[in-house]
Protein backbone atom coordinates (compact mmCIF):
# COMPACT_ATOMS: atom_id res chain seq x y z
CA UNK A 1 0.00 0.00 0.00
CA UNK A 2 1.48 3.32 -0.98
CA UNK A 3 1.90 6.13 1.59
CA UNK A 4 -0.97 8.27 0.25
CA UNK A 5 -3.48 5.45 0.58
CA UNK A 6 -2.12 4.51 3.97
CA UNK A 7 -2.56 8.08 5.16
CA UNK A 8 -6.09 8.20 3.77
CA UNK A 9 -6.94 4.87 5.38
CA UNK A 10 -5.73 6.12 8.76
CA UNK A 11 -7.63 9.39 8.47
CA UNK A 12 -10.84 7.63 7.45
CA UNK A 13 -10.55 5.07 10.23
CA UNK A 14 -9.81 7.76 12.83
CA UNK A 15 -12.80 9.83 11.81
CA UNK A 16 -15.00 6.75 11.82
CA UNK A 17 -13.74 5.67 15.27
CA UNK A 18 -14.22 9.17 16.66
CA UNK A 19 -17.80 9.39 15.42
CA UNK A 20 -18.57 5.88 16.67
CA UNK A 21 -17.26 6.77 20.13
CA UNK A 22 -19.21 10.04 20.14
CA UNK A 23 -22.45 8.32 19.21
CA UNK A 24 -22.02 5.46 21.68
CA UNK A 25 -21.28 7.94 24.48
CA UNK A 26 -24.44 9.77 23.49
CA UNK A 27 -26.43 6.56 23.47
CA UNK A 28 -25.13 5.50 26.86
CA UNK A 29 -25.88 8.94 28.27
CA UNK A 30 -29.40 8.70 26.92
CA UNK A 31 -29.82 5.19 28.27
CA UNK A 32 -31.20 6.44 31.57
CA UNK A 33 -33.62 8.86 29.95
CA UNK A 34 -34.58 6.66 27.05
CA UNK A 35 -37.01 4.57 29.02
CA UNK A 36 -40.02 4.46 26.82
CA UNK A 37 -42.19 3.23 29.65
CA UNK A 38 -42.46 2.41 33.36
CA UNK A 39 -43.83 -0.85 34.68
CA UNK A 40 -46.44 -0.89 37.47
CA UNK A 41 -43.88 -2.01 40.05
CA UNK A 42 -41.52 0.80 39.03
CA UNK A 43 -44.38 3.27 39.44
CA UNK A 44 -45.23 1.85 42.85
CA UNK A 45 -41.61 2.25 43.90
CA UNK A 46 -41.99 5.93 42.98
CA UNK A 47 -39.56 5.92 40.04
CA UNK A 48 -42.03 7.79 37.85
CA UNK A 49 -42.91 10.41 40.44
CA UNK A 50 -40.80 13.09 38.70
CA UNK A 51 -42.92 12.89 35.58
CA UNK A 52 -46.30 14.63 35.38
CA UNK A 53 -47.21 12.35 32.48
CA UNK A 54 -45.49 9.10 31.57
CA UNK A 55 -46.07 5.77 29.82
CA UNK A 56 -47.18 2.75 31.78
CA UNK A 57 -46.43 -0.65 30.28
CA UNK A 58 -47.51 -4.14 31.27
CA UNK A 59 -50.04 -6.88 30.71
CA UNK A 60 -53.79 -6.43 30.96
CA UNK A 61 -54.88 -8.53 33.92
CA UNK A 62 -57.16 -11.31 32.77
CA UNK A 63 -60.80 -10.55 33.53
CA UNK A 64 -60.11 -7.01 34.71
CA UNK A 65 -61.56 -5.18 31.69
CA UNK A 66 -64.79 -3.39 32.53
CA UNK A 67 -66.58 -1.32 29.92
CA UNK A 68 -69.09 1.35 30.79
CA UNK A 69 -72.59 0.88 29.38
CA UNK A 70 -73.25 4.47 28.36
CA UNK A 71 -69.83 5.79 27.33
CA UNK A 72 -66.45 4.74 25.91
CA UNK A 73 -64.99 4.59 29.39
CA UNK A 74 -63.00 1.46 30.13
CA UNK A 75 -61.24 0.41 33.30
CA UNK A 76 -58.70 -2.37 33.55
CA UNK A 77 -55.67 -3.39 35.58
CA UNK A 78 -52.15 -3.44 34.20
CA UNK A 79 -49.83 -5.91 35.90
CA UNK A 80 -46.18 -6.89 35.72
CA UNK A 81 -44.23 -9.53 37.66
CA UNK A 82 -44.85 -7.94 41.04
CA UNK A 83 -47.04 -4.89 40.71
CA UNK A 84 -50.44 -3.85 39.50
CA UNK A 85 -52.06 -0.58 38.59
CA UNK A 86 -55.69 0.26 37.91
CA UNK A 87 -56.11 2.22 34.67
CA UNK A 88 -58.99 4.31 33.42
CA UNK A 89 -59.37 5.26 29.75
CA UNK A 90 -62.02 6.88 27.61
CA UNK A 91 -61.79 6.26 23.89
CA UNK A 92 -61.35 3.63 21.19
CA UNK A 93 -58.98 0.79 21.97
CA UNK A 94 -56.70 -0.84 19.37
CA UNK A 95 -57.61 -4.18 17.75
CA UNK A 96 -55.08 -6.16 19.74
CA UNK A 97 -56.39 -4.96 23.11
CA UNK A 98 -57.63 -7.91 25.16
CA UNK A 99 -56.91 -9.94 28.29
CA UNK A 100 -53.23 -10.84 28.81
CA UNK A 101 -52.17 -8.40 26.09
CA UNK A 102 -49.12 -6.19 26.52
CA UNK A 103 -50.25 -2.58 26.47
CA UNK A 104 -48.62 0.82 26.82
CA UNK A 105 -50.78 3.57 28.27
CA UNK A 106 -49.84 7.26 28.26
CA UNK A 107 -51.31 9.39 31.01
CA UNK A 108 -50.91 10.63 34.55
CA UNK A 109 -51.50 9.43 38.10
CA UNK A 110 -54.70 10.45 39.81
CA UNK A 111 -54.15 9.29 43.41
CA UNK A 112 -53.65 5.52 43.14
CA UNK A 113 -55.23 5.30 39.71
CA UNK A 114 -53.63 5.88 36.31
CA UNK A 115 -55.73 7.99 33.95
CA UNK A 116 -54.72 7.22 30.37
CA UNK A 117 -55.09 9.56 27.42
CA UNK A 118 -53.81 6.98 24.94
CA UNK A 119 -53.64 3.19 25.06
CA UNK A 120 -51.39 1.30 22.64
CA UNK A 121 -51.22 -2.46 22.27
CA UNK A 122 -47.73 -3.92 21.95
CA UNK A 123 -47.48 -6.79 19.57
CA UNK A 124 -44.97 -9.54 20.28
CA UNK A 125 -42.71 -11.13 17.70
CA UNK A 126 -44.75 -14.33 17.37
CA UNK A 127 -46.72 -15.01 14.21
CA UNK A 128 -48.81 -18.14 13.97
CA UNK A 129 -52.02 -19.28 12.32
CA UNK A 130 -55.17 -19.64 14.39
CA UNK A 131 -55.27 -23.45 13.99
CA UNK A 132 -51.81 -23.79 15.50
CA UNK A 133 -52.68 -21.51 18.37
CA UNK A 134 -55.84 -23.50 19.11
CA UNK A 135 -53.88 -26.73 18.96
CA UNK A 136 -51.33 -25.30 21.35
CA UNK A 137 -54.01 -24.16 23.75
CA UNK A 138 -55.55 -27.63 23.66
CA UNK A 139 -52.19 -29.24 24.26
CA UNK A 140 -51.61 -26.91 27.13
CA UNK A 141 -54.88 -27.89 28.78
CA UNK A 142 -54.78 -31.62 28.09
CA UNK A 143 -50.98 -31.93 27.96
CA UNK A 144 -51.61 -34.51 25.28
CA UNK A 145 -49.50 -33.02 22.50
CA UNK A 146 -45.76 -33.61 22.43
CA UNK A 147 -43.70 -30.90 24.09
CA UNK A 148 -42.14 -29.69 20.87
CA UNK A 149 -45.54 -28.64 19.51
CA UNK A 150 -45.16 -25.60 21.69
CA UNK A 151 -42.19 -24.33 19.74
CA UNK A 152 -43.13 -26.03 16.49
CA UNK A 153 -43.57 -22.83 14.50
CA UNK A 154 -40.16 -22.81 12.91
CA UNK A 155 -37.53 -25.11 11.47
CA UNK B 1 -4.44 -0.48 -7.39
CA UNK B 2 -1.25 -2.19 -6.38
CA UNK B 3 -2.48 -5.07 -4.19
CA UNK B 4 -1.37 -8.41 -5.59
CA UNK B 5 -3.99 -10.23 -3.53
CA UNK B 6 -6.83 -8.94 -5.68
CA UNK B 7 -7.73 -11.51 -8.36
CA UNK B 8 -7.36 -10.42 -11.94
CA UNK B 9 -11.06 -10.71 -12.80
CA UNK B 10 -11.97 -8.34 -9.98
CA UNK B 11 -9.36 -5.92 -11.28
CA UNK B 12 -10.90 -6.11 -14.72
CA UNK B 13 -14.42 -5.71 -13.36
CA UNK B 14 -13.30 -2.48 -11.76
CA UNK B 15 -12.77 -0.90 -15.15
CA UNK B 16 -15.84 1.09 -16.27
CA UNK B 17 -16.25 -0.32 -19.83
CA UNK B 18 -16.00 -3.94 -18.65
CA UNK B 19 -18.37 -3.34 -15.78
CA UNK B 20 -20.76 -1.54 -18.12
CA UNK B 21 -21.02 -4.57 -20.36
CA UNK B 22 -21.12 -7.05 -17.47
CA UNK B 23 -23.90 -5.16 -15.66
CA UNK B 24 -25.86 -4.88 -18.91
CA UNK B 25 -25.77 -8.65 -19.39
CA UNK B 26 -26.67 -9.39 -15.78
CA UNK B 27 -29.49 -6.89 -15.35
CA UNK B 28 -32.30 -8.61 -17.33
CA UNK B 29 -31.68 -11.87 -15.44
CA UNK B 30 -31.73 -10.14 -12.08
CA UNK B 31 -34.87 -8.24 -12.96
CA UNK B 32 -36.63 -11.40 -14.17
CA UNK B 33 -35.61 -13.21 -11.01
CA UNK B 34 -36.82 -10.30 -8.87
CA UNK B 35 -40.23 -10.19 -10.57
CA UNK B 36 -40.62 -13.97 -10.45
CA UNK B 37 -39.64 -14.27 -6.78
CA UNK B 38 -41.72 -11.20 -5.96
CA UNK B 39 -44.81 -12.72 -7.60
CA UNK B 40 -44.29 -16.06 -5.81
CA UNK B 41 -43.58 -14.36 -2.48
CA UNK B 42 -46.59 -12.06 -2.70
CA UNK B 43 -48.91 -14.87 -3.78
CA UNK B 44 -47.59 -17.02 -0.94
CA UNK B 45 -47.87 -14.21 1.54
CA UNK B 46 -51.18 -12.67 0.55
CA UNK B 47 -53.07 -15.79 -0.53
CA UNK B 48 -51.48 -19.03 0.68
CA UNK B 49 -50.20 -18.04 4.12
CA UNK B 50 -52.69 -18.56 6.94
CA UNK B 51 -54.14 -15.62 8.83
CA UNK B 52 -52.49 -14.75 12.12
CA UNK B 53 -54.24 -15.92 15.27
CA UNK B 54 -54.45 -12.48 16.82
CA UNK B 55 -53.96 -9.98 14.01
CA UNK B 56 -56.08 -11.70 11.39
CA UNK B 57 -55.20 -10.63 7.86
CA UNK B 58 -53.67 -7.34 8.96
CA UNK B 59 -50.32 -8.95 9.62
CA UNK B 60 -49.81 -9.58 5.90
CA UNK B 61 -48.15 -6.21 5.55
CA UNK B 62 -45.01 -7.83 7.00
CA UNK B 63 -44.39 -9.38 3.58
CA UNK B 64 -43.61 -5.87 2.36
CA UNK B 65 -42.53 -4.21 5.58
CA UNK B 66 -39.95 -6.68 6.87
CA UNK B 67 -38.06 -7.29 3.58
CA UNK B 68 -37.97 -3.52 3.01
CA UNK B 69 -36.61 -2.95 6.49
CA UNK B 70 -33.91 -5.56 5.93
CA UNK B 71 -33.02 -3.94 2.63
CA UNK B 72 -32.84 -0.48 4.19
CA UNK B 73 -30.05 -1.75 6.45
CA UNK B 74 -28.43 -4.07 3.90
CA UNK B 75 -28.16 -1.36 1.24
CA UNK B 76 -26.72 0.98 3.82
CA UNK B 77 -24.03 -1.59 4.56
CA UNK B 78 -23.21 -1.96 0.86
CA UNK B 79 -23.18 1.81 0.40
CA UNK B 80 -20.88 2.36 3.38
CA UNK B 81 -18.48 -0.36 2.24
CA UNK B 82 -18.34 1.12 -1.26
CA UNK B 83 -17.87 4.57 0.27
CA UNK B 84 -14.92 3.22 2.25
CA UNK B 85 -13.31 1.83 -0.91
CA UNK B 86 -13.98 5.11 -2.67
CA UNK B 87 -12.42 7.18 0.09
CA UNK B 88 -9.24 5.21 0.62
CA UNK B 89 -8.49 3.71 -2.78
CA UNK B 90 -10.40 6.22 -4.94
CA UNK B 91 -12.01 3.41 -6.90
CA UNK B 92 -14.23 5.18 -9.39
CA UNK B 93 -16.65 2.30 -9.62
CA UNK B 94 -17.03 2.11 -5.83
CA UNK B 95 -17.87 5.81 -5.79
CA UNK B 96 -20.58 5.26 -8.39
CA UNK B 97 -21.90 2.19 -6.54
CA UNK B 98 -22.15 4.08 -3.25
CA UNK B 99 -23.86 7.12 -4.71
CA UNK B 100 -26.29 5.09 -6.81
CA UNK B 101 -27.21 2.85 -3.85
CA UNK B 102 -28.39 5.79 -1.76
CA UNK B 103 -31.68 6.55 -3.59
CA UNK B 104 -32.64 2.85 -3.65
CA UNK B 105 -31.91 2.54 0.06
CA UNK B 106 -33.86 5.70 0.79
CA UNK B 107 -36.85 4.31 -1.13
CA UNK B 108 -36.80 1.06 0.86
CA UNK B 109 -36.52 3.03 4.12
CA UNK B 110 -39.52 5.14 3.14
CA UNK B 111 -41.54 2.02 2.27
CA UNK B 112 -40.60 0.56 5.66
CA UNK B 113 -41.77 3.66 7.51
CA UNK B 114 -45.02 4.01 5.56
CA UNK B 115 -46.05 0.35 5.76
CA UNK B 116 -45.11 0.23 9.44
CA UNK B 117 -47.26 3.26 10.06
CA UNK B 118 -50.21 1.73 8.20
CA UNK B 119 -49.88 -1.41 10.34
CA UNK B 120 -49.33 0.53 13.53
CA UNK B 121 -52.62 2.41 13.43
CA UNK B 122 -54.96 -0.62 13.67
CA UNK B 123 -52.64 -2.87 15.72
CA UNK B 124 -50.93 -0.54 18.15
CA UNK B 125 -53.48 2.26 17.98
CA UNK B 126 -51.14 4.95 16.65
CA UNK B 127 -49.58 5.97 13.34
CA UNK B 128 -46.33 7.03 14.91
CA UNK B 129 -44.60 6.96 18.26
CA UNK B 130 -41.12 8.14 19.20
CA UNK B 131 -39.76 4.81 20.32
CA UNK B 132 -36.15 3.84 19.65
CA UNK B 133 -36.78 1.59 16.63
CA UNK B 134 -39.04 4.02 14.80
CA UNK B 135 -36.87 7.02 15.56
CA UNK B 136 -33.62 5.36 14.50
CA UNK B 137 -35.22 4.17 11.25
CA UNK B 138 -36.34 7.74 10.60
CA UNK B 139 -32.77 8.92 11.29
CA UNK B 140 -31.63 6.33 8.73
CA UNK B 141 -33.92 7.93 6.13
CA UNK B 142 -32.48 11.36 6.93
CA UNK B 143 -28.91 10.07 6.58
CA UNK B 144 -29.78 8.61 3.17
CA UNK B 145 -31.33 11.93 2.15
CA UNK B 146 -28.28 13.76 3.52
CA UNK B 147 -25.95 11.58 1.44
CA UNK B 148 -28.01 12.22 -1.71
CA UNK B 149 -28.23 15.94 -1.01
CA UNK B 150 -24.56 16.39 -0.19
CA UNK B 151 -23.54 14.50 -3.32
CA UNK B 152 -25.54 16.85 -5.51
CA UNK B 153 -24.51 20.00 -3.66
CA UNK B 154 -21.04 20.08 -5.26
CA UNK B 155 -20.21 21.47 -8.67
CA UNK B 156 -17.55 18.77 -9.16
CA UNK B 157 -19.28 15.40 -8.88
CA UNK B 158 -16.23 13.47 -7.73
CA UNK B 159 -15.63 15.95 -4.95
CA UNK B 160 -19.30 15.66 -4.02
CA UNK B 161 -19.04 11.88 -4.00
CA UNK B 162 -16.10 12.03 -1.62
CA UNK B 163 -17.91 14.33 0.81
CA UNK B 164 -21.07 12.21 0.65
CA UNK B 165 -19.01 9.03 1.12
CA UNK B 166 -17.69 10.46 4.39
CA UNK B 167 -21.21 11.11 5.60
CA UNK B 168 -22.26 7.61 4.55
CA UNK B 169 -19.35 6.11 6.47
CA UNK B 170 -20.04 8.07 9.64
CA UNK B 171 -23.74 7.18 9.41
CA UNK B 172 -22.85 3.49 9.75
CA UNK B 173 -23.02 3.87 13.53
CA UNK B 174 -26.79 4.18 13.14
CA UNK B 175 -27.13 0.72 11.58
CA UNK B 176 -26.48 -1.33 14.75
CA UNK B 177 -28.65 1.15 16.65
CA UNK B 178 -31.58 0.42 14.34
CA UNK B 179 -31.01 -3.31 14.58
CA UNK B 180 -30.50 -3.60 18.33
CA UNK B 181 -32.85 -0.81 19.44
CA UNK B 182 -35.56 -3.33 20.28
CA UNK B 183 -33.17 -5.20 22.60
CA UNK B 184 -31.45 -2.23 24.21
CA UNK B 185 -34.54 -0.25 25.12
CA UNK B 186 -38.15 -0.79 26.04
CA UNK B 187 -39.80 -0.09 22.73
CA UNK B 188 -43.32 -0.34 21.42
CA UNK B 189 -41.91 -2.12 18.37
CA UNK B 190 -41.60 -5.87 18.83
CA UNK B 191 -38.28 -7.70 18.79
CA UNK B 192 -36.89 -9.69 15.87
CA UNK B 193 -39.04 -12.55 14.65
CA UNK B 194 -36.45 -14.11 12.35
CA UNK B 195 -33.28 -14.92 14.19
CA UNK B 196 -30.10 -16.29 12.70
CA UNK B 197 -29.16 -17.75 16.06
CA UNK B 198 -31.93 -19.59 17.82
CA UNK B 199 -35.48 -20.40 16.75
CA UNK B 200 -37.57 -17.91 14.79
CA UNK B 201 -41.04 -17.25 16.14
CA UNK B 202 -43.08 -17.55 12.99
CA UNK B 203 -45.04 -20.42 11.47
CA UNK B 204 -43.33 -22.10 8.45
CA UNK B 205 -46.31 -21.25 6.22
CA UNK B 206 -45.62 -17.58 6.87
CA UNK B 207 -41.84 -17.86 6.86
CA UNK B 208 -41.22 -19.07 3.32
CA UNK B 209 -43.05 -16.21 1.58
CA UNK B 210 -41.12 -13.80 3.79
CA UNK B 211 -37.78 -15.32 2.81
CA UNK B 212 -38.85 -15.38 -0.86
CA UNK B 213 -39.67 -11.69 -0.65
CA UNK B 214 -36.27 -11.11 0.93
CA UNK B 215 -34.58 -12.76 -2.07
CA UNK B 216 -36.83 -10.79 -4.45
CA UNK B 217 -35.92 -7.44 -2.91
CA UNK B 218 -32.21 -8.34 -3.02
CA UNK B 219 -32.46 -9.18 -6.75
CA UNK B 220 -34.44 -6.01 -7.37
CA UNK B 221 -31.77 -3.95 -5.63
CA UNK B 222 -28.99 -5.48 -7.73
CA UNK B 223 -30.96 -5.04 -10.96
CA UNK B 224 -31.79 -1.45 -10.11
CA UNK B 225 -28.21 -0.73 -9.04
CA UNK B 226 -26.87 -2.20 -12.30
CA UNK B 227 -29.13 0.05 -14.36
CA UNK B 228 -28.35 3.16 -12.33
CA UNK B 229 -24.60 2.53 -12.38
CA UNK B 230 -24.58 1.99 -16.15
CA UNK B 231 -26.33 5.30 -16.77
CA UNK B 232 -24.10 7.08 -14.32
CA UNK B 233 -20.91 5.61 -15.80
CA UNK B 234 -21.87 6.89 -19.25
CA UNK B 235 -22.27 10.34 -17.77
CA UNK B 236 -19.07 10.18 -15.74
CA UNK B 237 -16.95 8.91 -18.63
CA UNK B 238 -18.71 10.82 -21.39
CA UNK B 239 -15.43 12.08 -22.86
CA UNK B 240 -13.79 8.65 -23.02
CA UNK B 241 -13.20 6.51 -26.07
CA UNK B 242 -15.33 3.56 -25.02
CA UNK B 243 -18.38 5.75 -24.51
CA UNK B 244 -17.84 7.43 -27.87
CA UNK B 245 -17.61 4.02 -29.49
CA UNK B 246 -20.85 2.96 -27.85
CA UNK B 247 -22.55 6.12 -28.98
CA UNK B 248 -21.36 5.64 -32.56
CA UNK B 249 -22.49 2.01 -32.54
CA UNK B 250 -25.89 3.01 -31.21
CA UNK B 251 -26.25 5.75 -33.80
CA UNK B 252 -25.67 3.37 -36.71
CA UNK B 253 -28.90 1.94 -38.12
Amino acid sequence: MNPTRKRRLIVVLLIFAASAVAVSLGVFALQRNMNYLFTPSQVQRGEASNYPTFRLGGMVKSGSIQRSNDSLKVTFTVVDADGNMPVEYTGILPDLFRDDQSVIATGHMDHARFVATEVLAKHDETYMPKELKDAMAKAHQGRAMPANADQGESP
Amino acid sequence: MSGKWIPLWLHKLGSPPIFYRFAGKLRPWLLTLALLLGAIGLYGGLVLAPADARQGDGYRIIFIHVPSAWMSLFIYGVMAFAAFLALVWRVKLAEVAAMQSAPIGAAFTLITLVTGSLWGKPMWGTWWTWDARLTSELVLLFIYLGVIGLYHAFEDRRQGARAAAFLALIGVVNVPIVHFSVNWWNTLHQGSTIRLLGPSTIAPGMLWPLLTMMAATKCYYLASLAARMRTDLLDLESGKDWVRKLAVEAAQP
